[in-house]
């Protein structure tokens, strides 16, 4: 079991007051995208092991999306931030990188 | 290979067990080989085997990075059925079906496949419409399936609960030729015959890299160096992900935990499968007389192998509302495996971006049963370009939006 805090309402809680929405920073694709973008978009996942920057929803609290950095392969939570955000904030990457030093984001590829 | 028969088992009890051998040998890796299949699970050892047995192609290396079934095809709950609602989905799930009534015989290995019989329950109006059309759907297929009501549920599986105050059971989708196998002997039959025709099944050899030249793969990296071959391909279930990106390309694949649990062992009380789609559960009781249940998925990306107790407790609960004599019942062993989730519940047999690269992937809860009917299609794929057994599962469906819609027959977890 996860325990999650929600940087909407800070509110710390166990993993079934959540749910999870998959992975963050996804680029919205519209209407006169390129084909192979829109692919990516809808379909095609980082699905790392290790880092992932992902979504999740306070359902049965505030309601509201926020954004989380988690480990999967250890299943440590690094922090959550606002969803608002283009990429994770500083305080987030440093706590990251004090596991993974070489950690980057967005991959390398 | 010392073939396996009564008369060896009559001849070995006389000189005490003493003249068994070993059932594969422990193989050091060559240099090159026509073709390395990454991954000793069910799939990857049936691909080698059938590309052995079907085109001849016996220079052949399966890589494991830990021990051979070790990943979900030992920790699933060995379900088999065919009752899925697409064309191509009942065509490679019923050529599996029928693959392993057989395979005992075929491998001369005893894989324990009884056909007992497999009933979905339908607990909603919802669900009624839907097995009903799937019924008619494996009719026209030639997947024989019919839909069932309450009272023939009740007669097949006398401990069920049918009128649960949330979800009476309206009916169900039975399989009567569904049941269940040992999947280690799958696993460990095919490696027996694999290991006979001379292929390398090379166990504590993780692949860390893939190597290619001018967009063609050459070979891989291991923890035991690197080996060079014509022909790779990925059988990796829930690393699908991490072998696509040492060849530099992504998957429309998440890799999430899926979690079984078995009760200590009692007498025989039910000697069909039940499965719960609605309610998130699934059962059946295996020969030492456990009862082997199963529920659904974890909600995020893991690798772990191990999943949340809520997730079990909320399968629990659901069966012992179907099932009220179980609430007496200890469980005794619990675990998880990493499962490989498509978009659309198919899975993914494939060419991939790089040249000589294939996959073979994103089966998710459900691959056990499909093991030999993906061997056959892969083995073919990577030996001639294409089958029709896989062609409908390229990678390229999602570009072009041509899903294999399974979400409904695979509702829960299995
Ligand atoms: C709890 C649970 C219950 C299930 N119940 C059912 C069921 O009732 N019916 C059903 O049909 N299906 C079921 N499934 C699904 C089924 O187990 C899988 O779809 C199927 O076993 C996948 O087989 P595989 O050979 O593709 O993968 P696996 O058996 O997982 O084999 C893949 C192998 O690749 C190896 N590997 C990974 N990375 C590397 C690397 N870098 N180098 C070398 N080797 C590597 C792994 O160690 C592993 O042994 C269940 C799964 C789980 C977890
Ligand atoms: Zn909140």
């Amino acid at each position: 079991m996860l325990i999650l805090t929600c940087p909407c309402c800070h509110v710390t809680a166990e993993e079934t007051e959540f749910h999870g929405g998959g992975e963050a920073h996804l680029k919205r694709v519209g209407p006169d995208g390129a084909e192979g973008d829109f692919e990516s978009y809808l379909f095609m996942r980082q699905n790392p092991k290790g880092v992932h920057l992902e979504r999740w929803r306070h359902v049965y609290g505030c309601g509201k999306w926020f954004h989380m950095a988690r480990d999967t392969a250890t299943l440590e939570v690094f922090g959550s931030y606002a969803a608002q955000t283009l990429a994770p904030p500083d305080h987030i990457v440093d706590a990251i990188r004090k596991r993974h030093p070489d950690w980057q984001w967005p991959a390398a590829s | 290979m010392k073939k396996y028969s009564v008369f060896a088992v009559a001849r070995e009890a006389m000189r005490h067990h003493t003249g068994w051998t070993r059932a594969w040998r422990d193989a050091q890796p060559k240099k090159r080989y026509d073709v390395i299949i990454v991954g000793a699970g069910g799939h990857g050892l049936a691909t080698a085997y059938y590309l052995g047995k079907n085109f001849g192609i016996t220079n052949v290396a399966v890589l494991e990075k830990g021990w051979l079934g070790g990943g979900n095809t030992g920790r699933n709950t060995t379900i088999i059925r065919s009752n899925y609602l697409q064309d191509p989905s009942a065509a490679i799930y019923e050529k599996a079906r029928s693959l392993y009534e057989t395979m005992s015989q075929d491998l001369n290995y005893n894989v324990m496949f009884s056909p007992r019989g497999v009933i979905m329950l339908a607990q909603t109006e919802h669900e009624v419409r839907g097995y009903k059309r799937t019924a008619h759907a494996n009719a026209l297929q030639g997947v024989s399936t019919e839909f069932i009501g309450p009272d023939r549920v009740k007669q097949l599986v006398p401990i069920i609960n049918l009128d649960g105050p949330r979800y009476p059971v309206l009916g169900g989708l039975w399989q009567a030729r569904g049941g269940t196998a040992r999947h280690d002997a799958v696993a460990w039959g095919y490696a027996r015959a694999c290991s006979d025709m001379g292929m390398d099944i090379i166990q504590k050899c993780e692949v860390t890299g893939v190597r290619q030249t001018g967009g063609k793969v050459t070979g891989v990296s291991t923890t035991r160096g690197d080996i060079d071959c014509d022909k790779l391909g990925f059988v990796v279930a829930g690393h699908s992900g991490q072998l696509a990106n040492m060849a530099g390309f992504r998957l429309p694949i998440e890799s999430v935990a899926l979690q079984a649990l078995v009760s200590e062992p009692i007498k025989p009380c039910m000697d069909v499968v039940v499965m719960a789609n609605t309610v998130h559960g699934y059962m059946s009781q295996s020969d030492k007389g456990e009862m082997v249940i199963g529920g659904g998925t974890d909600g995020h990306n893991n690798y772990t192998q191990r999943g949340s107790f809520h997730h079990i407790e909320e399968t629990v609960r659901a069966l012992v509302e179907t099932f009220p004599m179980i609430s007496r019942l200890k469980m005794l062993r619990q675990w998880g495996g990493i499962v490989d989730v498509t978009g659309d519940r198919s899975p993914i047999l494939s060419k991939t971006p790089v040249e000589g690269v294939f996959i073979n992937g994103g089966w998710g809860t459900g691959g056990f049963k499909a093991i030999p009917g993906s061997g056959w299609g892969f083995a073919e794929l990577m030996a001639k370009g294409h089958s029709p057994l896989t062609d409908a599962f390229g990678l390229e469906r999602f570009a072009e939006g041509r899903f294999i819609d399974e979400s409904v027959a695979a509702g829960v977890a299995h």
